[in-house]
């Protein structure tokens, strides 16, 4: 076990902190937590993530933010699993901010990270002290891929809990031993007496009985659900007739709605705002200075808008209006010839000095925002003694500890509700939105719904870092690779989020995907820079990987095309004591046709990456016309997660995330101008639509491995697969991105 | 006093000349379903049907449309039982959804158009933005919706 700051320090932040202080652990399988036995008028809660209701419908509280990504529908399938109900008969929602759904896997991630696929769980006196202190140590958080890592065997105990305990008050009320009845379909049912009782009529009685201290897990063989192609998303009905309520759609009774202007340079604040105008305008409440904003605050969101534009506003730009792109180029550059070790394999120098063949290249990446479709925006109120928030949130332990800063109460005066997602990416790991509406609600009295422009939300955004990537490589007589060297100079985002971690070691996010690359090479290297300017950086959905696999993944066809070796071969020769990755590559390469002659103008390209614990490989096939024009004809995925819970979400999570990736490789770039983002809407940070949208296929190396993660791994291989195509097609290579500034259009 | 028909039922109310359709539907008639994206009719996520034709909500001004016809994702169908929405489930096209009403609309105005759209009729005619990526989903779901009702 190396003790190093994992990536997934991003996720929980101070919350870490909790390491030193020490929090109860909760057990779901040995221990009635805080709900267990509460009772309500619909029915009672059996512990904090399941509540029977008397007319038999399971309300599943997953404790975890939906954003598309299939949470509820994961959980909800592992869950109901065990409880032996239909998952149309359940319930499910995100649950109040709790102790009891804390992320572990996150916790262990920080304790004893691995850059490979899924291990089997931590078991022994080191897997057990290992659990303890990272459920100690990490929060509620919905992020780095790690729903079904987490909850994979916690949910099926939640089911499998409440089930024992349905069971016990069964039995108790027909004077029958508990091991003769079962649960079916939503009911508990003894065979030998013909008897049967619906969950809802046992509810009351199944709260009173004491959680079973051990619960054994239906094997594999015997599940019906998890796996399942038939079974359909939860949250997918709400959302084709409007009816899913998202953070903007919150309505409280005397509500007033906020638009909001920020300091445009990074760092600047308010000098002055003449707001005479402003204040005579219908509607409007109340003109709000914050130390960087203006928000101007009205009885609808159009008159609230309305107000702020006729705001005569001054800033104080402050130091970073000397900031620009090319600096921040220049100084990238600058450093990364000082770059230190971050991971030695043999001797780089040496093996590098020795090689016949030498090559090197340096690849560029941009600031990207996030530009969830939902802007960010937070409804909060704020009473004598409480604070309520509404939020789409990622991250409820961090939204629950702003509100409770920004109004200047404790954390248990604070409630709050997750609400839909307008998409996150990751943006909403952030709470800066939810500090700001907590901040007005408390200035203004009343309900107050905080919502950004599209312009602000692109503005403010904490971006993808931009990055330099600079790689080197060796290759033998024979053409073999001897040494491969990827040095990296980017900003730290962890030293914003959780600068402790950064004390002791480079930023995880940094060098994530460079740093245990699977390639068996003789001497491996990566280096790391870290240049700080007030550009603000966080993560973005697969966060460093989305840096160093396009490097890694360009680099290494660069290396094979030297070596005069195809691609795949090129890889699979390096992959020897990697099966399941072979496996991965073969499998992608195979369904794509891989090898078969392409028409003039078309090329194909290939990547590997792993990241969460997953393993992606994709195809990606392409062509060009005379003046740069590319079409991507088609996107050939395989997959290597581990088990699966839902083989339709993988396959929708991989999909979307190929699109994302998509639109970043092509057109995604923040560039930074007078210490300020250039790019407003989607007018100039453009995206991709639905005529740039290849086709996408999807294939699941299916095994019975521990699950790794899913919502982001699909993105990493795209830019490189791309840009490999690109040069299969053309002959040349794009080492920075994105694409369409490199003389190509899509 | 501005007057709409919105979907089927006759609306009056008094808002500021300059206010956008978008922000009479939701906050005017508290009809939530029509998202707010971009402002500036980049997205497509306000997207509601005016008469036939797929509007973008937020960019044009509710007073323009005085007594015009609007069909909102809530005036699709009753019970999500359009051709459309039986299909969206079938393909299990969202993700988060937010973008989604959207999509529906512009496709509802496209089948009234093109009632067998081919792939480059749907790349014109659906140019709202998805960030969740649902873009080949949404593709098979218009094809089934057009398949179900030819």
């Amino acid at each position: 076990m190396k003790l190093r700051p994992s990536r997934r320090s991003v996720l929980v932040g101070a919350g870490a902190l909790g390491l030193l202080v020490g929090v109860g652990a909760w057990r779901l399988a040995h221990k009635r937590a805080s709900l267990a036995g509460t009772r309500d008028a619909a029915g009672a809660f059996l512990h904090d993530w399941i509540h029977v209701g008397v007319d038999g419908v399971v309300t599943l509280r997953a404790g975890l933010s939906e954003m598309g990504q299939g949470a509820f529908t994961g959980v909800a399938t592992l869950a109901a699993e065990e409880l032996g109900c239909r998952l149309e008969a359940m319930r499910v929602e995100t649950g109040p901010a709790s102790e009891a759904f804390k992320n572990i896997a996150v916790g262990r991630d920080i304790l004893a990270p691995g850059h490979g696929l899924a291990e089997g769980e931590s078991s022994g006196l080191t897997g057990a002290a290992i659990d303890f202190v990272a459920e100690a140590a990490t929060v509620q958080v919905t992020g780095g891929s790690s729903t079904i890592v987490d909850r994979f065997v916690r949910a099926r105990q939640a089911g499998a809990v409440a089930r024992a305990m349905l069971i016990q008050a069964a039995a108790r009320r027909w004077g029958v031993e508990a091991s003769e009845c079962a649960v079916l379909d939503g009911a508990v049912v003894h065979a030998a007496s013909k008897r049967s009782e619906g969950f809802g009529e046992l509810a009351f009685a199944a709260a009173e009985e004491t959680p079973p201290a051990r619960i054994a897990l239906k094997p594999r063989e015997a599940w019906t659900l998890i796996g399942s192609e038939k079974t359909r998303r939860v949250d997918i009905p709400a959302k084709v007739d409007g009816s899913a309520q998202f953070g903007i759609d919150v309505r409280r009774p005397g509500m007033v709605f906020a638009a909001i202007a920020h300091c445009p340079t990074f760092g600047g604040s308010l000098k002055s705002v003449d707001d005479a105008e402003a204040r005579k305008m219908p509607g409007v409440v109340k003109i709000v200075s914050l130390p960087n904003a203006v928000a101007a605050i009205a009885d609808s969101t159009w008159r609230a808008k309305r107000a702020l534009a006729a705001l005569k506003i001054v800033w104080d730009d402050r130091a970073a209006a000397a900031l620009d792109s090319a600096a921040i180029a220049k100084s990238f550059a600058a450093a990364i010839g000082s770059a230190g070790e971050a991971e030695a394999e043999g001797d780089f120098a040496a093996a590098y000095a020795a090689a016949p063949t030498r090559l090197a290249a340096d690849y560029s990446l941009p600031y990207l925002a996030h530009a969830t479709m939902e802007p960010m925006n937070c409804t909060a109120e704020v009473g004598a003694d409480f604070v309520e928030v509404w939020a789409p949130t990622q991250a409820q332990s961090d939204a629950v500890a702003a509100a409770a800063r920004a109004a200047g109460v404790g954390a248990d005066k604070v409630r709050l509700h997750t609400t839909y997602l307008g998409g996150g990416f990751g943006r909403r790991l952030e709470s800066d939105f939810v500090a700001e509406a907590v901040a007005l609600a408390k200035i203004v009295g009343k309900p107050v719904q905080l919502l950004w422009s599209r312009e602000e939300d692109i503005q403010h955004d904490f971006y993808r870092p931009a990055a330099l990537v600079r790689a080197e490589g060796g290759l033998d007589a024979a053409g073999q690779p001897t040494a491969l060297r990827l040095a990296i100079a980017s900003q730290s985002i962890l030293a914003r989020v959780f600068p402790p971690v950064t004390w002791i070691g480079p930023d995880v996010t940094q060098v994530e995907g460079a740093v245990g690359a699977p390639y068996a090479i003789g001497a491996k290297r990566v280096d790391v820079a870290r240049v700080d300017n007030a550009v603000p950086v966080g993560s973005w959905r697969s966060v460093g990987h989305s840096i160093t696999a396009f490097a890694k993944e360009s680099f290494v066809d660069e290396m094979a095309h030297e070596a005069g070796a195809d691609p795949v071969a090129f890889r699979l020769a390096m992959l020897a004591d990697q099966p399941r990755l072979a496996a991965t590559l073969r499998l992608a390469a195979g369904k794509a046709g891989w090898g078969a002659p392409l028409a003039a103008g078309r090329g194909r390209g290939i990547a590997l990456h792993v990241s969460f614990m997953s393993a992606v490989a994709q195809v990606v096939e392409v062509s060009v016309g005379a003046v740069g024009a590319l079409k991507i004809e088609r996107v050939v995925a395989a997959v290597d997660c581990g088990a699966v819970v839902n083989p339709d979400v993988v396959r929708a999570q991989i999909e979307g995330a190929i699109v994302f990736a998509l639109s970043a490789a092509l057109f995604g770039k923040i560039t930074i101008r007078g210490g300020r983002v250039e790019q407003q809407n989607f007018a100039d940070y453009e995206v991709v639509r639905m005529a740039q949208a290849p086709r996408i296929e999807v294939h699941l190396v299916q095994n019975a491995e521990p699950p790794g993660g899913v919502g982001e791994p699909g993105a990493p291989p795209l830019a490189p697969a791309l840009a490999n195509a690109i040069f299969s097609a053309t002959g040349k290579r794009v080492r920075s991105l994105p694409i369409v500034d490199q003389g190509f259009s899509a | 006093m501005t007057k709409l028909t919105v979907n089927g039922v006759e609306r009056r109310f008094e808002v500021e000349a300059d206010t956008p359709l978008l922000w009479v539907i939701r906050d005017a008639l508290g009809l939530t379903g029509t998202k707010f994206g971009c402002g500036v009719g980049a997205c497509g996520a306000c997207t509601v049907l005016v008469g036939d034709s797929a509007v973008r909500s937020c960019s044009v001004l509710a007073a323009d449309l005085d007594g015009a016809s609007v069909t909102t994702i809530e005036g699709l169908s009753p019970d999500r039982s359009h051709p459309l929405q039986v299909a969206w489930i079938a393909e299990q096209a969202p993700q988060c959804g937010y973008c989604q009403s959207g999509m529906i609309l512009a496709a509802a105005a496209l089948l009234k158009a093109i009632p067998q759209p081919s792939d480059a009729d749907i790349d014109a005619a659906i140019a709202n933005i998805c960030r969740c990526g649902t873009y080949p989903r949404v593709r098979a779901a218009i094809h089934k919706a057009a398949e179900a009702t030819g």
